[in-house]
């Protein structure tokens, strides 16, 4: 009686998960996978077939726009760490109480507002005529205005502000459970701070280093609205291309596949991540 | 005895003109096409309740599309792009002829957007606001730029802007002293002509500041002074004209290219009547003049320009002498499969360095 009850409240407690599962990304999947091997031969004709796959690897162009939008997702997680890691440091280990909480709430208040006013406020200090080449030459620096938007810059620095936070919150969950005392004992053993933060604060970091780098990661190669606005003529993205498949083109067959595509082999990245900083999936998503 | 007849036919009036045929009109179309006060003024004589979505061409095939034609009782994409659509998808479904009030439209251009829009023998659309795209040019800076292929003159190096889209190619490929609508039925050639319009946008491409998405954007790339000579929409040159005297709308030499957008009911629809009511009460003149006003391009009603701002039609004469108008190419109805090679095209394009 009481295994029945109990296996009932875990059935339960199952059901939401389950469903989520089933219905919002299981069930949309398979039917994205099957609309991706229909290929169109004629006005509402349809053969089942790996022609859209076979379209993305015979046409250089659209695997050549994937390795762009995978590098430069890479470049932006590089770039989010090296920025994020001194900031997480300072607030988790160099602050104490109040100065902590209000520079963590500083951290997200830009959160606050929608990605799409962030962006634009980006468009606003970078074009010919905003803040900053205005600024510039008011002060002299420059003698005519100078275009900082739609260039791949452009692109990189608003996918670092758009995804810094996802990268510092970890961070500091991890370096704050680090033991102040462990590196006062590195010192006390004669330590540099190079080596302490090689031997002791990295290795302690790095299951959040590592998730991250997998959230921000997946936040940039999945981001539309950033490079679509802050892009130039040459700054093609993924997404940007699936949504021309779907919307402009009418060619859902493609624009799935793509969409396939850009699922797996951004899977193996993030696999490829693990097997190379030796990390586990359930060790890195367990400990933060 | 008279007093309870009064009553009763006042409570029954009041019951039944609203309750007959009140609607909830589910409408798919353009900024600007619906205005606050004609869908207050639609709403008090008819009961019916407007329910407004703002789109494009592209966005609203594709909307339909993955309903199979619901979700909308009344959609307006231009009438080049319904054939192909309902041949592909079958997301409309035919006009009813005897429901609309035919009076209200100017005889040629209902006539020629029936035979555009005819599939299997139906008429699916009816004409609504037409207007053309060409070039929006500041003439203080940019006084040279006359026809399509002058954006890639070296005097407007970086001050350049157009739209990755297919208006480009074909504005291009005229510009070219090509004819891209000749071809339209013969996919080798119109495949030769997009072979040669790409090679010329690809040497163009350092020209470009940026390639434009959206309306607003190119009006603030314009207003701003960073792009002094853009394809564009008529209305947005005339806009920016209203508030730098400098920047004007100017039809290329090779001819604007012309487009009309129409009225067609979606397959799934569920309010056809409401529908129907819209299109009778927006082709009225007065109506079809205060839309006019707020989109401000023209529309197919019969004395429909008559109460539009003089300031609109100065602008629109400026920009169009009769030559010009006659010289206007509009868009034919694009074969199923075209817009495929097209968008190969755009890509390439747009990944050439």
């Amino acid at each position: 009686m009481t295994s029945d009850t109990s296996k009932l409240g875990f059935y339960l407690l199952l059901a939401p998960i389950f469903l989520w599962l089933v219905l919002l990304i299981i069930l949309p999947h398979i039917g994205l996978f099957m609309v991706s091997i229909s290929e169109k031969i004629g006005p509402r004709e349809y053969q089942t077939g790996f022609g859209n796959y076979a379209t993305f690897f015979g046409e250089p162009l659209y695997w050549r726009t994937f390795a762009r939008t995978a590098i430069m997702s890479i470049l932006a997680t590089a770039l989010t760490l090296i920025l994020g890691f001194p900031i997480a440091y300072y607030i988790a280990k160099l602050t104490r109480g109040r100065t902590k909480t209000t520079l963590f709430l500083m951290c997200m208040i830009p959160f606050w507002v929608s990605e799409l006013v962030r962006t634009f406020g980006w468009m606003i200090l970078l074009r010919e005529t905003g803040v900053i080449s205005t600024t510039l030459q008011s002060l002299g620096l420059i003698s005519g205005p100078v275009e900082l938007l739609y260039n791949d810059a452009a692109i990189m620095v608003g996918l670092v502000y758009t995804s810094i936070l996802f990268m510092i919150v970890p961070l500091v969950t991890t370096l704050d459970s680090l033991d102040d005392s462990l590196i006062e004992a590195g010192y006390d053993l004669g330590g540099t701070t190079t080596s302490i933060m090689r031997e002791i604060v990295i290795p302690h970091a790095m299951p959040g280093i590592v998730s991250g780098c997998i959230v921000v990661f997946m936040l940039s190669l999945g981001n539309y609205l950033t490079p679509i606005l802050l892009g130039g003529k040459d700054s093609l993205w993924f997404t940007g291309m699936i949504y021309t498949q779907f919307i402009t083109r009418f060619n859902w067959e493609f624009g799935s596949a793509l969409g396939f595509l850009l699922l797996a082999l951004s899977s193996a990245i993030v696999f490829l991540g693990l097997k190379m900083s030796r990390q586990s999936l359930s060790d890195t998503m367990g400990r933060t | 005895m008279k007093s309870t007849l009064v009553t009763s036919l006042v409570v029954a009036t009041a019951l039944a003109a609203p309750a007959a045929n009140a609607d909830t009109l589910r409408l798919l179309t353009w900024g600007g096409y619906a205005p606050e006060e004609v869908i207050a003024k639609f709403e008090a004589e008819t009961g019916h309740t407007v329910e407004v979505t703002t789109s494009n061409n592209e966005e609203m095939i594709a909307k339909l599309r993955a309903t199979n034609g619901g979700g909308f009782d009344l959609a307006q994409p231009s009438q080049d792009r319904i054939t192909s659509a309902q041949e592909e998808f079958g997301i409309y479904k035919p006009m009813d002829m005897s429901k609309v009030n035919a009076d209200l439209f100017i005889p040629s251009m209902l006539k020629a957007t029936a035979g555009n829009t005819t599939f299997e023998g139906e008429v699916y659309g009816l004409p609504h606001v037409w207007g053309t795209s060409g070039l929006v040019v500041n003439t203080a800076q940019a006084g040279d730029v006359q026809d399509y292929t002058d954006l890639c003159d070296a005097s407007v190096a970086g001050k350049v802007s157009y739209r990755l889209k297919r208006p480009t190619l074909i504005g291009f490929a005229y510009s070219m002293g090509l004819d891209p609508f000749a071809a339209y039925g013969d996919t080798a050639k119109y495949q030769d002509i997009l072979n040669q319009v790409e090679a010329k946008l690809t040497d163009c491409k350092p020209n470009v500041k940026t390639y434009w998405g959206g309306g607003d954007e190119i009006k603030n790339l314009l207003r701003s002074g960073e792009v002094v000579a853009s394809m564009a929409w008529d209305t947005g040159g005339w806009q920016l004209n209203a508030d730098n005297p400098d920047i004007t709308f100017v039809a290329p030499d090779s001819g604007a290219l012309g487009w009309i957008d129409t009225f067609v009911l979606p397959a799934r629809g569920r309010a056809d009547d409401a529908a129907y009511d819209w299109i009778n009460f927006v082709m009225r003149p007065d109506i079809a003049a205060m839309i006019t006003n707020t989109a401000g391009n023209f529309t197919a009603a019969v004395d429909g320009d008559a109460g539009v701002s003089a300031d609109l039609k100065a602008r629109y004469q400026g920009s169009f002498d009769q030559s010009a108008i006659d010289n206007i190419k509009w868009y034919p109805p694009v074969p199923a499969g075209l817009e495929a090679l097209e968008g190969a095209t755009l890509d390439r394009i747009n990944a050439a360095n």
